[in-house]
């Protein structure tokens, strides 16, 4: 049987919107799994191994659905391993490199703020496959929200080296959650049609939550830019190839591989 | 994973219904969660309903964590126990919807994680609710009672344990070390 070697998706608002998510959970799941066996203590790496797990938990659930959403079906492996780099609809926050430990706090926090705020709002979708994992996920990203947002503050309200490194990352990472916010015609259908939330309405509660975070760690968030990145519409960063290429590496080699 | 449903090789045999059902409850009580064995999927809470589709057995089982590595294994270990008890065929649905909690861990379910040396989770209902507060404005918790001696003098060294459901704890009467299945 052949198998395909490329799987390309269609361009349907629903299924765009549902991608977006997956994606993202996916690949930030990717970057936190790097910190295996490196975190500076035991329990550190056990938590981010943990997280990554859910993460990667809920990525499976959205790609089986997105998988099913468009004609021809997809499984939820072939969509993981076999799409083309511009086909992925990640935020390109995730995709940066892992960066040191208070740099993966700070955008974990950054990421889970959003991701219960988001499935939080998902809960009464029309489609019910996505409101049944909405569900589930909202108390997992509640406790990696509290778990990476209690070391942002730790970690800011530290050691003047422990400062300098979260303030660094703030000014890294701030222009990147622009793109959570850019609201196009995929969440006005989505809205309209009541399977989700426009992102860009989620923005007053995130900063709100930023702001009883970055407070008591001292640190405020840098002046508007003008950046945009738009990972979300399939436009990454240089660092997606190299994640695409180790990520994809097995299926590529292997086509149909398991065990 | 999408809801999914595998089909199970062995022929129902001459039982009733009422008691197909009641012996596959019975069946599953002995298939214990491969992360935690001192529980068995009943006890968990995962089994949700055993009912008759057609002429087979049907299990509604809820996931526990999204990313839970033991979902398929259990799947297929409920499938084996009812076959081994001859009261397949049987298919499992897997069903999102409600979320699983630990609410849904049974009395005896708790009992037993206290003996196995896990403290048991605390009621759920409020701690979704509630605003998270951060590590600068939190209140202490209150202290968990150490499964082995019952001293509330205990502290917590790492919030995730062996696996994602639990918490690493110490207690500072007895020193020993203990894991805590958190509330969800």
């Amino acid at each position: 049987m052949a198998l395909p070697t490329s799987v390309r998706l269609g361009g349907e608002p629903g299924l765009q919107y549902v991608l977006r998510l997956a994606d993202t959970c996916l690949i930030l799941s990717h970057r936190l799994s790097q910190w295996c066996g490196h975190a500076p203590v035991l329990e550190e790496d056990i938590a981010m191994t943990n997280i990554a797990l859910d993460l990667v938990g809920q990525a499976r659930a959205l790609l089986s659905h997105a998988g099913q959403m468009g004609d021809p079906k997809y499984d939820e492996d072939q969509l993981a391993f076999l799409r083309e780099e511009r086909d992925y609809r990640n935020i390109t926050l995730v995709e940066l490199p892992r960066g040191d430990f208070g740099f993966t706090m700070l955008r974990t926090t950054m990421v889970a703020t959003f991701l219960k705020l988001l499935w939080q709002r998902l809960a009464p979708s029309c489609d019910p496959e996505l409101a049944a994992i909405a569900g589930k996920a909202f108390k997992e990203a509640r406790y990696h929200q509290q778990h990476a947002a209690d070391w942002v503050i730790r970690l800011g309200d530290g050691t003047p080296e422990s400062q300098r490194r979260m303030a660094a990352a703030l000014v890294q990472l701030w222009p990147y959650t622009h793109e959570l916010f850019d609201s196009d015609a995929i969440d006005e259908q989505a809205a309209q049609t009541g399977l989700g939330p426009r992102w860009c309405d989620l923005q007053p509660a995130w900063l709100a939550e930023m702001g009883l975070i970055l407070r008591p760690a001292g640190l405020t968030a840098p002046a508007e830019t003008g950046f945009r990145s738009a990972g979300k519409q399939g436009v990454h960063s240089e660092h997606m190839g190299f994640i695409l290429s180790e990520l994809q590496y097995l299926q590529r080699a292997y086509p149909g591989g398991a065990w | 994973m999408s809801p999914q449903s595998v089909l199970a090789r062995s022929s129902g045999s001459g039982l009733t219904d009422q008691s197909r059902i009641e012996q596959a409850w019975q069946a599953l009580a002995g298939v214990l969660d491969p992360e935690v064995p001192a529980l068995s999927v009943c006890d968990l809470g995962i089994v949700r309903d055993i009912k008759l589709a057609g002429d087979g057995l049907q299990v509604v089982l809820t996931p526990t964590y999204s990313g839970c590595p033991a979902t398929e294994l259990i799947e297929r270990q409920v499938l084996q126990a009812l076959d081994d008890a001859g009261l397949g065929p049987a298919r499992v649905l897997l069903q999102r919807a409600p979320a699983w909690t630990t609410d849904w861990i049974s009395p005896a379910g708790r009992r037993k994680l206290q003996d196995y040396g896990i403290a048991p989770p605390g009621p759920v209902a409020s701690a979704l609710t509630q605003p998270l507060h951060f590590v600068a404005y939190r209140a202490k918790p209150a202290a968990l009672a150490c499964p082995r001696c019952d001293s509330h003098r205990t502290e917590r060294l790492s919030a995730f344990g062996s696996t994602a459901c639990k918490s690493l704890h110490r207690c500072l009467d007895c020193l020993e070390p203990f894991e805590h299945f958190k509330p969800i």
